[in-house]
């Protein structure tokens, strides 16, 4: 079971505070949105402060289900 | 005895600093501020680090101020506001001040789990808190009239106009209405304490308007009318007395000693 982190499009005002935490898998757009890549799991303490750290709280760490 | 008075002044002025940087970083996070040099995860983690230092320097001001048998400052006064016995009115908005700080840090440490409407509508309240624990500072504060301490309060002041006024003007677009609001309650906010600076704590004889209990006004009072009034003016109220305190212990200055002297 591995995490995934999803952006919530409506809440997201692009202050980009997620792509600092977590440039490793989190790029930004040319308009400051952010475009999310895996997260490996070493990475997840990461991850969970970039969520609690969004501005808006627009950035969810969700549980992947397997295909 | 004056170890705990000493740390009741010092640490609620450097609270109200702290206060001032956190309300500053927290207005620059909204409004975007953030580069390399100062990365905007840095400011956001400023605010919250040094709100929780400023509880820090509460703790221990709230303790001493209990702690100090001097003022009749109860347990409960900690969390009731305005039923203290000794200057309810401005002890009270310290109160105020800590109870709205102890809502805003408990909210912000469950802001995932409260949702971001509702986090955001409480903290507003942020500037309530920093405007209610700067108004307690010079209103029960004893250094009021101490240029250092005058200073301090003018750069805090200051800090949070400035904070306030920029948010304000670089607010966009939207919301004009609520932005003219905001500008004119902060205008009326600011000539009010202004105004009520000038004639309450720099003004004579504030301890005795203040609300400050008559028992340890008395022997202050007592002098007051035997001096002439040529020179300041202002009643040497108890706390004042002790922004410049003589080498004795702070209660033989107050009550024994004196009654000792007159009989």
């Amino acid at each position: 079971m591995s995490w995934r982190l999803r952006v919530d499009p409506i809440a997201c005002t692009a202050h980009g505070l997620c792509a600092e935490l977590l440039p490793e898998a989190i790029d930004l757009d040319e308009w400051g949105y952010p475009i999310i890549g895996p997260v490996p799991d070493r990475l997840l303490p990461l991850a969970r402060r970039a969520v609690a750290d969004c501005p808006t709280l627009a950035l969810l760490l969700e549980r992947d289900r397997p295909r | 005895m004056n170890l705990l008075w000493y740390s009741t002044r010092a640490t609620g002025e450097v609270a109200l600093l702290f206060l001032t940087i956190v309300l500053t970083l927290g207005v620059l996070s909204a409004l975007r501020v953030g580069g390399r040099r100062a990365p905007r995860f840095v400011l956001a983690g400023l605010h919250r680090t040094l709100t929780l230092a400023a509880l820090g320097f509460l703790a221990v001001h709230i303790a001493t101020t209990v702690a100090d048998s001097y003022a009749p400052i109860t347990v409960t006064d900690v969390v009731v506001p305005f039923g203290s016995a000794y200057r309810p009115i401005w002890l009270g908005l310290g109160t105020v001040a800590f109870d709205l700080l102890a809502v805003l840090t408990a909210t912000s440490l469950l802001r995932t789990r409260l949702g971001f409407r509702r986090w955001k509508a409480l903290h507003w309240a942020a500037y309530a808190c920093w405007l209610a624990a700067f108004v307690h500072a010079l209103g029960t504060g004893s250094d009021v009239r101490s240029s250092l301490f005058l200073m301090l309060a003018g750069v805090c002041a200051a800090a949070a106009l400035a904070a306030v006024a920029w948010r304000l003007a670089a607010g966009g677009s939207g919301n004009a209405g609520l932005r003219a609001g905001a500008g004119l309650l902060t205008l009326v906010a600011v000539l009010a304490v202004g105004a009520w600076t000038v004639s309450g704590p720099l003004a004579g004889g504030w301890a005795r308007r203040a609300g400050t209990p008559a028992s340890l006004l008395g022997n202050a009072g007592t002098p007051d009318t035997k001096a002439s009034t040529g020179t300041t003016g202002n009643t040497p109220a108890p706390r004042s007395t002790r922004a410049t305190p003589p080498a004795g212990d702070r209660d033989d200055d107050g009550d024994g000693d004196e009654g000792g002297d007159e009989e």
